[in-house]
Order: structure tokens, then sequence, then C-alpha cells
């Protein structure tokens, strides 16, 4: 009982954060200008990283752990990049 | 898909709650994200699924690894830390991106910048 109430939720958690990610892709797609679209980039990832976590749990390997950590990481990195070109016109200068 | 059975009832039901509290958030933060009209309104939504969106996913796991391997599993809160470190730095660092662009371009829907002796000024030093 208690196992199919896990396994449904999870399936619902799967879901509702596909649901976030197409959000965020139709507003990357839609979004005014640049700074919306980092945004919903970054909101993207993050997401995405949550997603992965959870479809670690389903299948009960943690192997999808890594997976995510990088994700967040290029996350960051990405949107830091991206904020700094939007600032300066260039990232390294 | 096997290995959820193995878990005892409580821990199965506090998991599912933390996981859908967190998937719950970081929806309702994604519909802020498309419904809200200006940029620095919308900049305040995805941050809700980066606190107890992560963090409710994040302590579901910890608890779900923990219980089926009987060990203390606690390397998900290495996300759970840099999240909550590196969201408000892109976030800011963002925000003053955007209020750059939006004075270079002289729009009126935001303050101007302010100098040291508190009046306005034209060029900005970044």
């Amino acid at each position: 009982m208690s196992a199919t109430i896990l396994s449904w939720s999870l399936l619902m958690a799967q879901i509702l954060l596909g649901m976030a990610m197409a959000i965020a892709c139709f507003r990357m797609i839609r979004g005014p200008r640049a700074q919306d679209r980092i945004l919903s980039l970054d909101a993207l990832y993050v997401n995405a990283m949550l997603f992965l976590l959870v479809l670690g749990m389903r299948t009960g390997s943690t192997l999808y752990f890594e997976a995510a950590l990088v994700i967040s990481i290029l996350g960051f990195i990405s949107t830091l990049a991206l904020a700094k070109f939007l600032m300066r016109g260039e990232i390294i200068e | 898909m096997t290995d959820t059975a193995a878990l005892p009832a409580w821990a199965a039901l506090v998991v599912s709650f933390l996981v859908l509290l967190g998937a719950g958030l970081t929806v309702i933060g994604a519909i802020g994200l498309l419904r809200f009209k200006t940029f620095y309104e919308r900049m305040h939504a995805p941050t809700l699924g980066a606190t107890w969106g992560a963090g409710g996913i994040l302590l579901g796991s910890i608890l779900f690894f923990s219980v089926l391997q009987s060990r203390p599993v606690l390397h998900e809160a290495l996300i759970a830390v840099f999240v909550t470190v590196t969201t408000p730095v892109t976030l800011m660092l963002l925000a003053r991106a955007a209020l750059y662009r939006d004075r270079s371009e002289g729009s009126t829907a935001v303050p101007p910048p302010i100098g040291v002796d508190g009046e306005a000024k034209t060029d900005r030093p970044v």
C-alpha cells in the first residue's frame, strides 16, 4: 500500500517537474528580452536537476546524483557567464 | 522500481509528502515565471523552486536512500548547499545586468541611479 503511494507520488512529481520544464521552455522561446530568456534557462536547469533526482529515487539508484550535481554546477556557471555578457558585452576581459 | 517496496510505511509516506511538496512548489514557481508582467516580478518566481522546491526533493531523497541502505546517505546535502549559495549570486548579477540595460536605453520604468551625495547621476560607473 505505502509502496503504491510512493511510486504514484514519484510519478506525479515527475509529471509536475516536466510541466515546470515545459513552462520554462515556453518562456525562453517567447521571453520578450534577453534577460527573460536567461532567467528561464536558469529555472530550466534547476528543474532538470530536480527531475533527475526524482528519477534516481524511482529507479532506486544513486547514479543520477552525479548527473544532478554536474547540471547544477553547469547551470550556475552558464547563468553567471550570460549575465556577465549582458552587462559588459564580453565574458573574459 | 523494485526497491521502493522495501521501504517501511512511515518512510514511504514522509518521502511522498516531501517530494510532492517540492514538485508542487517548483511548478507554482514556473507558473509565476509564465504569468508575471515585468521582468523584475518574474525574477522572484523561480526562486520558489530553488529554495523549498529543491529542499523538499533533496530531503526526501536523503531520507529515501538513508532508510533504504540503513546508513546515513548525505551527499544530496552537497547539492542543497550549492544551490542555496549560488542562486542569490546569479540572480543578483542578472538583475543588475537587466537594470543596466534598462537604464542605458533610457527606460522610465526603472529608478535612476543615485550618486554618493544622494543626487541622481547621468553617467553610471559599473
